[in-house]
């Protein structure tokens, strides 16, 4: 029997495919914009999302998505206004709401009697058990999310890059920034649901970021950034199929690895131009 | 040494008019940051604003965009009420350069001037010809084919430059507003830029506004100097607003404008030694 005979197998790999496809577009855009803190945090704060939803007896996705969505929207309120320093002063509070999940999250274990394999699937990750009903339920919410990217995405491009100019022509920054945290944290939830709450930045951060290393083309570098995910995913997967170990830790692994090694060509590269300025540039 | 048609009291009928404001004035909560600002910009025309820091020659340009809403007074863009025209405005706002690891190149920050607030996504491949065309030749007129395809926050401050008056003039602006492009720039590519601007402004005969630190390497060029000191601005020729009569009855002090030998103005004695002024790009 191979793997394919395996309807859990199926549906992990088409979950993993989903949320491979939602956090490589997603995550190239929250790279561009420096927001991998609040993705980070959107992320670890599906955890207590996701034990609570446990503990009152609900399925951990109304969880994931719950409150995802709404740190989404806490973030985008509390960021600072165009112009002022990129987000600095976001840190501040996401870094306080970090904490503050993680120890509601593992309250809430604790009030479940602390099923501890539970509590490693919530943080680093699970492919066991997905069923056809959360493969449905993650398209549902995947597929809006990025037709809802596709209309936004050139003038999201523009607010990102370039927003004082945007906003001259016309461009709605403010509401792009609360629409695209909305979107990450869609692609936050749906991503902890297979890495685990822990481990997200290996779907959102790590494909994206090795596919800005190694182009600066906006839509070769998305194209880029979802194939990454989906080759780690499956790999990630199938890796996890033959061992004990948990399917986050193949992902980010092998998500890593990808990153070194475009990082390291690229260094390689620029010192065999023997040209400072872009080995400067390379290292930097 | 302008033809005189081109001088701000010459331009009487108010529909050729580019920029037309009357008793114009922004407030900052208590704060009066300027007021009674009457301005006559005919098109084709290259147009100065000058002042020392934090006297609101930013907040001009953004009352002129209509992102600034004014306490009293009206201002008139294109034909219209200020902020309806905007996109036949190209504007470069004041900046600190792009960062650095941001890994866009060149050319695509280009390309947001053109289609960077169209919603959805680009099919047709008819206009993406197009795009490509008008992006070739934007880039060529500003001089920047050579390093455009680069990652933007790898290139000099001064290539950065050029890009983004490359973005502001993609659409084929009728008016570009620039905020302090020279600034950051070293002496060789300040007079390269403000000659790219002036060969815009005058072969294009696009009406160019630009707010300027150190009036000295467009003043060649300048048809009309807007000074905003005190709350308030006067109009006009610059060698009628950069002279000592002029300034000091603006500053209500006395200030000196003295002409080096080279024809370059400097203006000293301005109660906090503004930027004009104390050439920092001197020598
Ligand atoms: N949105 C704003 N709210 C309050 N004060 C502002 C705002 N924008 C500018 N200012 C203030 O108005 C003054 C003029 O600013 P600005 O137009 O940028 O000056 P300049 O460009 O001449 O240096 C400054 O003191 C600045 O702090
Ligand atoms: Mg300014």
């Amino acid at each position: 029997m191979t793997l394919f005979d395996y309807p859990f197998m199926i549906n992990a790999l088409r979950a993993g495919t989903i949320v491979a496809v939602v956090s490589g577009a997603m995550g190239w855009f929250m790279v561009l914009r420096r927001q991998t803190f609040a993705g980070h945090t959107l992320s670890l704060i599906g955890f207590p999302g996701a034990a609570g939803a446990i503990l009152i007896g609900l399925s951990p996705a109304f969880g994931y998505f719950g409150f995802c969505l709404a740190a989404g929207v806490i973030i985008a309120m509390a960021s600072p206004p165009v112009g002022s320093a990129l987000y600095s002063e976001e840190s501040a509070v996401i870094g306080s709401v970090q904490a503050f999940s993680l120890a509601c999250g593992f309250l809430f274990v604790n009030l479940y009697h602390g099923d501890l394999n539970g509590l490693t699937n919530l943080l680093f990750g699970s492919f066991l058990g997905i069923t056809n009903g959360q493969v449905v339920s993650l398209l549902a919410v995947a597929l809006p999310a990025l037709v809802a990217l596709g209309l936004i995405a050139r003038p999201l491009l523009f607010a990102s890059v370039d927003p004082e100019v945007a906003a001259a022509a016309g461009i709605p920054v403010r509401l792009l920034a609360v629409v695209f945290l909305l979107l990450l944290g869609v692609a936050a939830a749906e991503a902890s649901q297979i890495t685990g709450s822990l481990l997200v930045f290996a779907l959102l951060v790590l494909p994206p970021a090795t596919a800005q290393v190694i182009t600066g083309r906006p839509l070769l570098g998305i194209g880029l950034s979802v194939l990454l995910g989906l080759a780690v995913t499956w790999a990630g997967l199938v890796m996890a199929y033959y061992t004990p170990y948990p399917t986050g830790a193949f992902i980010t692994t092998l998500s890593f690895a990808a990153y070194v090694a475009a990082r390291s060509i690229r260094v390689l590269n620029a010192r065999t131009r023997k040209d400072p300025a872009s080995l400067r540039e390379a290292m930097a | 040494m302008k033809p005189a048609h081109l001088v701000s009291g010459a331009i009487a009928a108010t529909s050729t008019e580019v920029i037309h404001a009357r008793g114009a004035s922004v407030r900052f909560g208590e704060r009066l940051l300027w007021s009674a600002v009457d301005l006559h910009i005919g098109p084709g025309t290259f147009t100065a604003i000058l002042g020392p820091n934090g006297a609101g020659k930013s907040t001009l340009l953004k009352v002129l965009l209509g992102l600034q809403p004014l306490a009293g007074g009206t201002v008139d863009v294109l034909g219209a009420p200020a902020g309806a025209a905007r996109r036949r405005i190209g504007y470069v706002p004041q900046r600190r350069g792009f960062d650095r690891t941001l890994r866009i190149r060149g050319v695509d920050v280009v390309r947001l001037g053109l289609d960077g607030s169209r919603w959805g996504v680009p099919v047709s491949p008819i206009r993406s010809r197009r795009t490509r065309e008008a992006l070739a030749e934007v880039v060529d007129l500003v001089g920047a084919s050579r390093y455009a395809s680069r990652p933007i926050g790898e290139l000099s401050g001064g290539e950065q430059q050029r890009l983004v008056v490359a973005q502001a003039l993609v659409r084929r602006p009728e008016l570009l507003l620039l905020d302090e492009p020279l600034d950051s720039l070293d002496l060789a590519n300040q007079a390269a830029v403000a000659a790219l601007v002036q060969r815009i402004c005058r072969e294009r005969g696009v009406t160019v506004v630009m707010v300027a630190h150190d009036v000295n390497p467009i003043l060649q060029f300048l048809d009309q100097v807007v000074y905003v000191a005190e709350g308030k601005a006067v109009v006009g020729a610059p060698n009628d607003v950069i002279t000592t009569q002029t300034l000091s009855a603006l500053y209500g002090a006395r200030v000196e404008v003295l002409r080096a030998s080279d024809g370059r103005l400097v203006v000293v004695g301005t109660p906090e030694a503004p930027a004009l002024h104390a050439d920092r790009h001197a020598g």
